[in-house]
């Protein structure tokens, strides 16, 4: 019995802390003995030789099985157009080059795999194989071995001498690093700045990245329609991106201003609006019970988009996060943690839908400077 | 309007408690008297306000179907009764013709939403009937017009931009539905007839916002229709899309057939052979 | 190896040798396998190895799923590349699927359409590479979970159970960042929120996001950066750590499950060659084949029918895969007011946690497990026989309680879904989830510890008195009693070879000679409560004198009567967990 055996004697009487179930420590409740292995029973193809011959065509029947995929798919590849498609019962109209490389490929692949573990359970040996195992520390001499080579090794290259080079290589190989790492640091993407404050609708962005104060309309998403106050009747909801977004950014400049910009106008009663100092603000920032929030969910950044109108709530599709228009946006249901920015707005001299200022807060998800 | 559902939510019954019970009816019609008029005079291509339009015999039929069907929640007259049913005035045959045709009235019972239902018990005429008489009570959007619920004139391509702005974040991107607060639900528009999903676009149902002519214009509509038929047509290249409702249903498959057929190929394979 | 003596004329008086393979034997297998050998002796390796012994267990087959998923992953995926095109520049779509033609997307969602509608069999490709990916995962899970439970991962497999978790992580990073790639409408809005969970990083997080997205979201970097790492650095580390954990599989060889001629010290199974050869090598091409099979008639991931990424877009049931449910399931779960500002600054604890601390934490949990479990047991040997997860009550209730807190929140995740498929209100779900968040592991723990407490005890039953036959006869007196059949001893030996544990107590010398007190008191008390915890009343495996008492009852039927009795439903106790019976 080796020192990694855990069977045998075991104690029934308190084991001490300091020794764990480390063995012989006393009492020696009787225990059964491991019968070895039982007897070993024969497969019918060991004993019978018709039954090893039906094994035998199963497995090649299923070598067989495997080449008719091949073919199947080497058919289906070139006789069947890659936009043809077929009725399947339990599936609906599908592609049928799919259905049949799929088939072919699978059927080819199941015929060798099926073939071959047939082969093994009926045709290979299945009498047990015993393989001893051994502790896996090493000898006390090979490890006593080790430790004196590295000693060896410290001390032949004068490196335990000598601590100019040992604090000069420990120097340079906890800098050496440091280049790279700077590297990817430095140049992987720009400082936020205020990137995350400001969205299109502060005005226009000018080379130096200053924003010059601009009143923009609210356009149509994505018709890039201006809208008119009368156009907006209760119990509708518009999607809304400000004029000239649309049509002056192109690429990835588009789309990131679209990710902050993106805003959804509603209209109430004015009487809906709960006579709370937040109700009132919202109505006070919109016009004749048409109000405008940010679309970007202040959660992690979803697009608020499902409007209730029987109940003025609008809830985001990730994350279940409610706002209550009726009540300035605020949350009432899920992870959200702050209310979605409204955007004020009023109507031009035309009759067309204009934000008055821009958002007063970062719209979108929190991060840790949104408040400075 | 929709049919004001006799919800649990707590929040929406004590705000219309604490005002007049008829201010609610006053206002929603008053918006929609507004919605209608202005809907009518920009776009009169397809809704012809149509109060006068039908014959007074139709409108009387409508109304005796009206009262044997409809008048224990909406009232007699169609105005409503608080609590129970929304009143009808103004919410014009588009409306009648979408809740009743896609089998959502008359109500089998009262619930969160009036579910679809596929055994419809009213015919055409009865509907058309009854839509004619609710459309005397006001005026309200009219049943749209053939040209624009035509999918096969549309552009399935900017159809799918207005969709997924618009649609999609309710309705899911494949059309199969998603949930909404408190037991609520947008539904399928899977398998919907281009003529009901134009009418919900117009009338906004039961919780869904309305996308009224200036919002979406009848082409816009007709495109999100081309859309969502094209969709359709496209079918399921891959195979089963297990209710297309995306990496849930895929996941469940994965721990259920997926692995449970390699575990299978496992036990055969570990097992002693006969 | 052909350093057999010759004399120098040998060449000449023997020409017909020079053409032998220097090792005769090699002959038989062909010159090539000489011809190697000859340059990296190599026969004595491969030998051994072809000569190792696995035992045989369809729950062993797990890793190899996984193995093989990924395998199938990795072809897979090199075939996309020749066709994937991992940019976000713009251009008009003109592909086959008419609903998006006309429609302006990036290069990779219009190189994915293209795959999947364009290049024939793309589409099969893309879908058995995504499936592999879901299967490769599930394996791999449901392979821990086998280890977990039959404490495969004591010593010495601490380092290869690290490993594991390391892999299943990255994989689950491996996965996102290749769902992410074909900027669909579904993965930009996971795009989306990742950016967010980066932004709520105390600190550094605006500055994290903007690193690693090259500026605002979504810019035009993240996907060409999510490409490389999908397809060169996690493979990489997935290859290398998984070769590490192979190679120590084979060189701490191969666990087994408890059973009659099986010892700590052997392994009982079949040889490499040719046994295992056939059936590894086989359920290769089964895995494989299997893969295919779905992938010919389940759809998954339709990104054409989701559309082109858009920031002011998303849809209806926005999920991410299966594996990474459960951090979208807790923040689902996670009530708003969590929120902070302090000093003006914003601490989004429900983003925070759902997002940066869940996934470490969960494997955090796993890798530090069986470095306590050891302390706590101080059990320092070796360990090649499987426990029967019966026989560790409080590992497997623990292991079961991680478990369902991982479903509930998993679970939570898609309480959309399951809103509209069950009729019932979302908020009710999530309140109901978030309840279950807390209590399901405790009732889970506490009902697992019974139900293997009780297992144990019917084991015993059945040891002391034998198998129930279901036949019933009438005694001498005209009373009834169903007739137990005895075991004999190689169905015996399962129920009874497991250890009798016993908690570790406190010795009462906390003072040494010198009357100063131990150090690390508080230390010792908590191990011996958390022995305590572990081993307190456990069930011990019967003994020869307990089987011999009850031999000599004779009155077997009256025996079982007066026993303590383990729930009859419980399943057959030598079968239930797999013990090797031949």
């Amino acid at each position: 019995m080796n020192d990694h055996t855990p069977q045998g004697e075991h104690d029934s009487t308190p084991v001490p802390l300091n020794q764990g179930h480390v063995q012989g420590t006393g009492g020696i409740p009787e225990r059964f003995e491991n019968p070895g292995l039982p007897p070993h029973v024969h497969r019918a193809s060991d004993t019978d030789e018709q039954a090893a011959k039906r094994a035998e065509r199963t497995i090649a029947g299923l070598f067989g099985l495997s080449m008719l995929g091949t073919v199947l798919f080497l058919v289906a590849y070139f006789m069947v157009d890659v936009d043809e498609m077929t009725f399947v019962p339990g599936i609906g109209d599908m592609s049928l080059s799919n259905l049949l490389l799929g088939l072919g490929l699978a059927l080819a692949l199941l015929g060798i795999g099926l073939g071959a573990v047939q082969w093994a359970k009926t045709l290979m040996p299945d009498e047990e194989v015993v393989e001893m195992r051994h502790p896996m520390r090493s000898s006390d001499e090979a490890r006593e071995g080790f430790v004196q080579t590295i000693l060896d090794g410290g001390e032949s290259s004068q490196l335990t001498r000598r601590p100019l080079i040992k604090a000069t290589l420990g120097g340079a190989l906890g800098l050496f690093s440091l280049p790279l790492l700077v590297q990817l640091a430095g140049s992987l993407g720009p400082l936020p700045r205020n990137d995350l404050s400001v969205t299109f609708w502060n005005g226009e962005k000018g080379e130096d990245g200053t924003w010059t104060a601009m009143q923009r309309r609210l356009h149509l998403d994505p018709e890039d329609r201006p809208i008119k106050a009368s156009d907006v009747t209760i119990g509708s909801v518009f999607h809304v991106l400000p004029e000239g977004l649309q049509s002056e950014l192109h690429g990835a400049e588009k789309l990131n201003e679209i990710t902050k910009a993106s805003v959804l106008v509603m209209r109430l009663n004015p009487d809906e609006f709960q006579d709370t100092p937040q109700g009132r603000k919202a109505r006070d920032w919109g016009y004749q019970g048409i109000v405008a929030y940010s679309k970007v969910c202040t959660h992690v950044g979803c697009p608020v988009g499902l409007y209730e109108q029987t109940t003025h709530h609008l809830l985001c599709p990730c994350h279940q996060s409610t706002f209550d228009v009726t009540n300035d946006c605020e949350v009432i249901f899920g992870p959200a943690g702050r209310p979605l920015p409204q955007l004020k707005i009023g109507v031009d001299a035309q009759g067309y839908l204009i934000a008055e200022q821009s958002f007063q807060e970062p719209v979108g998800p929190s991060f840790w400077e949104r408040e400075s | 309007m929709t049919p004001l559902t006799t919800t649990d939510e707590g929040r929406r019954l004590t705000r219309i408690d604490r005002r007049h019970p008829a201010a609610l009816a006053l206002l929603l019609m008053l918006g929609l008297i507004l919605a209608g008029t202005v809907f009518a005079a920009v776009a009169p291509k397809t809704a012809e306000a149509s109060a006068p339009a039908q014959s007074a015999d139709v409108v009387e039929e409508g109304r005796e179907l009206f009262v044997a069907n409809c008048a224990t929640c909406h009232g007699e007259n169609g105005l409503g009764i608080k609590d129970v049913g929304p009143s009808l005035a103004g919410v014009g045959a588009a409306s009648v013709d979408f809740q009743m045709e896609t089998g959502r009235m008359p109500m089998a019972k009262p619930g969160v939403q009036a579910p679809r239902v596929e055994d419809v018990k009213f015919s055409d005429e009865q509907i058309s009937a009854i839509a004619a008489y609710v459309a005397s009570l006001g005026a309200g959007p009219a049943i749209p017009d053939e040209e624009y619920t035509d999918g096969s004139k549309g552009d399935a391509g900017k159809g799918g931009e207005i969709f997924r702005v618009n649609c999609a974040m309710c309705h899911n991107s494949a059309g199969a539905g998603g949930a909404l607060t408190r037991g609520k639900y947008a539904p399928e528009v899977t398998g919907v007839e281009g003529k009901h999903i134009y009418e919900a676009m117009l009338t906004g149902p039961q919780s869904m916002p309305v996308f009224n002519d200036q919002n979406l214009t009848p082409e816009d509509k007709r495109d999100v229709i081309a859309y969502i038929e094209q969709q359709q047509e496209a079918g399921n290249p891959g195979g089963n899309p297990l209710g297309s409702l995306g990496p849930v249903p895929e996941g469940l498959f994965a721990w259920t057939i997926g692995i449970g057929l390699l575990i299978t190929a496992a036990v055969w394979l570990g097992k002693k052979s006969a | 190896m052909s350093t057999t003596a010759r004399p120098a004329d040998a060449l000449r008086a023997d020409d017909t040798t020079r053409r032998e393979p220097a090792s005769p034997g090699l002959k038989k297998v062909g010159g090539v396998a000489g011809w190697i050998d000859d340059r990296t002796g190599a026969a004595k390796g491969v030998g051994y190895l072809m000569k190792k012994v696995f035992p045989d267990h369809w729950s062993f087959m797990l890793g190899e799923i996984a193995m093989y998923s990924m395998i199938v992953c990795m072809l897979t995926g090199v075939f996309l590349t020749l066709w994937f095109d991992p940019t976000q520049g713009e251009v008009v779509y003109e592909g086959s699927y008419v609903p998006l033609q006309g429609v302006e997307m990036s290069r990779a969602y219009a190189s994915t359409l293209d795959i999947s509608f364009d290049v024939k069999g793309g589409l099969l490709i893309r879908q058995i590479h995504h499936w592999s990916a879901l299967l490769f995962i599930v394996a791999l899970s449901v392979h821990m979970l086998r280890v977990f439970f039959t404490g495969a991962f004591r010593k010495p497999r601490e380092i290869n159970w690290v490993i594991g978790c390391l892999l299943s992580m990255l994989a689950l990073i491996e996965g996102f960042a290749g769902y992410s790639l074909p900027d669909d409408l579904l993965s930009g809005t996971g795009l989306r929120a990742a950016q967010g969970f980066m932004l709520s990083a105390p600190v550094i997080g605006s500055y994290l996001s903007y690193a690693l997205f090259g500026g605002g979201f979504p810019g035009e970097d993240i996907i060409p950066r999510l490409y490389s790492l999908h397809i060169l650095l996690l493979p990489g580390i997935l290859i290398a750590l998984f070769t590490a954990h192979i190679v120590l599989v084979a060189v701490q060889k191969h666990t087994q499950y408890p059973g009659p001629g099986r010892t700590n010290d052997n392994v009982v199974g079949f040889p490499v060659m040719p046994v295992y050869a056939a059936k590894a090598g086989g359920f290769f091409f089964i895995v494989f084949g299997g893969i295919a099979l779905i992938s010919s008639l389940v759809q998954i991931n339709a990104v054409w029918v989701h559309g082109p990424y858009m920031p002011n877009a998303t849809t209806a049931g926005a999920q991410p895969d299966w594996y990474m449910l459960f951090p979208d399931g807790a923040l689902r779960l996670l009530p708003g007011w969590l929120e902070h500002t302090t000093f003006g600054f914003t601490w989004a604890w429900p983003v925070i946690i759902g997002s940066l601390l869940v996934i470490p934490l969960f494997y955090a949990g796993m890798i530090a497990y069986p470095f306590i479990e050891a302390w706590v047991t101080g059990d320092q040997r070796e360990h090649h026989l499987l426990d029967r997860p019966r026989n560790r009550p409080v590992r497997t209730g623990l292991g079961v309680a991680a478990f369902t807190l991982w479903a509930v929140l998993t679970f939570a995740s898609s309480n959309d879904i399951m809103a509209i498929k069950f009729d019932l209100s979302i908020n009710d779900i999530t309140n109901a989830l978030r309840v279950l968040t807390f209590v399901g592991p405790l009732i889970a723990f506490w009902a697992t510890r019974r139900i293997c407490l009780s297992l144990q005890r019917h084991d015993r039953e059945t040891v002391l008195h034998g198998r129930e036959s279901g036949m019933i006869v009438r005694g001498p007196d005209g009373d009834f009693h169903e007739v137990h059949e005895p075991l004999d001893p190689y169905e015996r030996w399962t129920l009874v070879q497991h250890e009798a544990h016993e908690p570790l107590q406190l010795e009462a010398d906390e003072v040494d000679e010198n009357g100063v007190a131990r150090k690390g008191g508080a230390k010792r008390k908590l191990r011996a409560r958390l022995s305590e915890f572990y081993y307190g009343g456990a069930v011990h495996p019967v003994t020869p004198a307990e089987l011999e008492a009850a031999h000599h009852d004779g009155h077997e039927h009256e025996a079982i009567e007066s026993a303590n009795r383990a729930d009859e439903s419980e399943v057959d106790p030598v079968r239930s967990v797999g013990a090797e019976r031949h």
